[in-house]
């Protein structure tokens, strides 16, 4: 029961002081000081499944790129290939280092013809901007613009009714991974139909200095809807019963796209880019491992970093680990030989030194409720 | 401010034991499971096993994290909760009830003299544990 304490000041969303207000716990992550939860993380998990909850999520970095050379950079920079992105189109996709290591993974938004953002991981904004920066080629002009934007996601069944009824523009018609701009509850926004918790919903990317009045509107409107504020905790578990990756915990510079699941989202036929020779071949000859989600035979909770047992050995490791209160069973991903990855295959998961068992499921664990285009 | 119920001795490390005559029922104080937050596994000995005072004997897992567990007096496990693997949010929901963890019998009795009293225990949790 013991914090980990920062040695450097923790970085502050514009809504923190509103979160201490509430009763939050607040907990440091990635250099942020963040609410873990409200009222308790099960509960919090299930408002989002069953309601609506609001996430500030305005420690994610957000960078522009804009000028004639733009697309060309991103397509450089970017696994996927952004060239099929209409204006008000949304793309998952994962920045590589050469060697097919991944430097991020994040989410690209073609906000007009030769206008772009990319949406980045809050621990590895100064890694990605250097990166970026220092990769990209041409007229092509980067701002870092993640200080003057703040986050908010609405996800739950009950997000579209609220922030229908609260923007001034229809919504119900947004595709996922689809954006449009409008305002909402006055604010200008852009909303975008995506998020990380399985559920449909929205994620309004605000002016840093507007996060308090459009939070305090979406608490006090969705009260009908029984929205509660969500902390990063129920964030985890509700992405881990989806299997989405997290990085840092299931991906990093020492895991390539191809063991991570992640090869529909890198695109060798747009072109070159960085990290694609590297990445065919290993997609060519085959990965030596890959990350499975697996269930446990009882609620022993499997954490990130224990190690995933076969014929008496180690064979891999857990990379994130939960009980997961929609599927009410301790569940986890990691990484394992290909050979032991078919869904059904046996594991153990070593915990305190007892081997407890585990088998590999078909993911998400959880079924998808995300709006379908 | 937690509930620190005053007929209760209770250890440093937020374990709460209700003496019964040689018998010791233990479980954890509502300010542990208000730190711990959402409990889901309970990890305890069987029957049978032997404890030692201030030494662990099982663990606490919370969605976020693992605590251990730690024996207010030394002896013998001779009942323990069963509701606790199918129910661990009892712990959560009723602490000092419903969520005890183990009854122990004690092999000596006088371990108790060096526990916490209720007040000494509010005082100690009384700056919120961070």
């Amino acid at each position: 029961m013991t914090d980990t304490t920062a040695s450097t000041p923790l970085k502050r969303t514009p809504l923190r002081d509103v979160h201490v207000k509430a009763g939050a716990k607040m907990v440091p992550f990635g250099g942020w000081d963040m609410p873990v939860q409200y009222t308790g993380i099960i509960e919090e998990h299930r408002t989002v499944r069953r309601a609506v909850g609001l996430f500030d999520i305005s420690h994610m970095g957000e960078f522009e790129v804009r000028g004639p050379d733009a697309l060309t950079a991103v397509q450089r920079l970017t696994t996927n290939d952004a060239r099929t992105l209409d204006v008000g189109q949304v793309q998952y996709a994962a920045l590589c280092y050469p060697e097919g290591g991944i430097v991020d993974d994040l989410t690209v938004y073609r906000l007009a013809a030769d206008h772009y953002m990319i949406v980045v991981n809050a621990s590895n904004i100064d890694k990605d901007w250097a990166w970026v920066t220092s990769q990209s080629t041409g007229r092509a002009e980067w701002r870092n613009v993640s200080a003057e934007t703040a986050l908010l996601a609405v996800q739950g069944p009950k997000a579209e009714g609220l922030v229908g009824r609260l923007a001034d523009r229809d919504v119900t018609g947004l595709h996922y991974y689809h954006f449009a701009r409008g305002a909402v509850a006055g604010v200008p926004a852009i909303i975008s139909r995506t998020g990380y918790t399985g559920e449909d919903g929205f994620e309004l990317y605000v002016p840093a200095g507007q996060a308090e009045r459009l939070w305090a509107a979406l608490i006090e409107a969705g009260r009908p809807e029984g929205i509660q504020p969500i902390g990063l905790g129920a964030r985890d578990t509700l992405r881990l019963e989806m299997k989405y990756a997290l990085y840092g915990n299931d991906i990093d510079q020492t895991t390539n796209p191809i063991e991570a699941g992640l090869g529909w989202v890198v695109k060798p036929a747009k072109g070159d880019f960085i990290g694609r020779e590297a990445i065919e071949a290993l997609r060519a000859r085959g990965v030596a491992r890959k990350l499975v989600g697996f269930e446990m035979a009882e609620r022993a909770v499997p954490r990130h970093g224990y190690r995933l047992m076969a014929a008496g050995g180690p064979v891999g490791v857990v990379t994130s680990g939960s009980f997961g209160p929609s599927v009410e069973r301790s569940i986890g991903m990691g990484y394992v030989p290909s050979a032991l990855s078919a869904v059904g295959s046996e594991l153990g998961v070593e915990i305190r030194g007892a081997t407890h068992a585990a088998r590999v499921v078909k993911t998400p664990f959880y079924p998808s409720h995300t709006k379908k285009a | 401010m937690a509930n620190v119920p005053a007929e209760l001795k209770y250890t440093p490390e937020h374990e709460w034991a209700k003496v019964e005559g040689d018998r010791a029922r233990i479980g954890i104080t509502a300010f542990a499971q208000e730190q711990l937050g959402d409990v889901v596994f309970v990890e305890l000995p069987k029957v049978g096993a032997k404890v030692t005072a201030m030494k662990t004997f099982g663990v606490v897992e919370s969605v976020k994290a693992v605590s251990d567990l730690f024996a207010p007096v030394t002896g013998e496990v001779v009942e323990v909760n069963a509701e606790l693997p199918k129910k661990p949010e009892l712990v959560n929901s009723d602490p000092y009830g419903t969520g005890w963890m183990l009854v122990i019998r004690m092999s000596n009795p006088k371990d108790v003299d060096g526990l916490m009293s209720a007040a000494d225990y509010e005082k100690l949790t009384a700056g919120g544990g961070h």
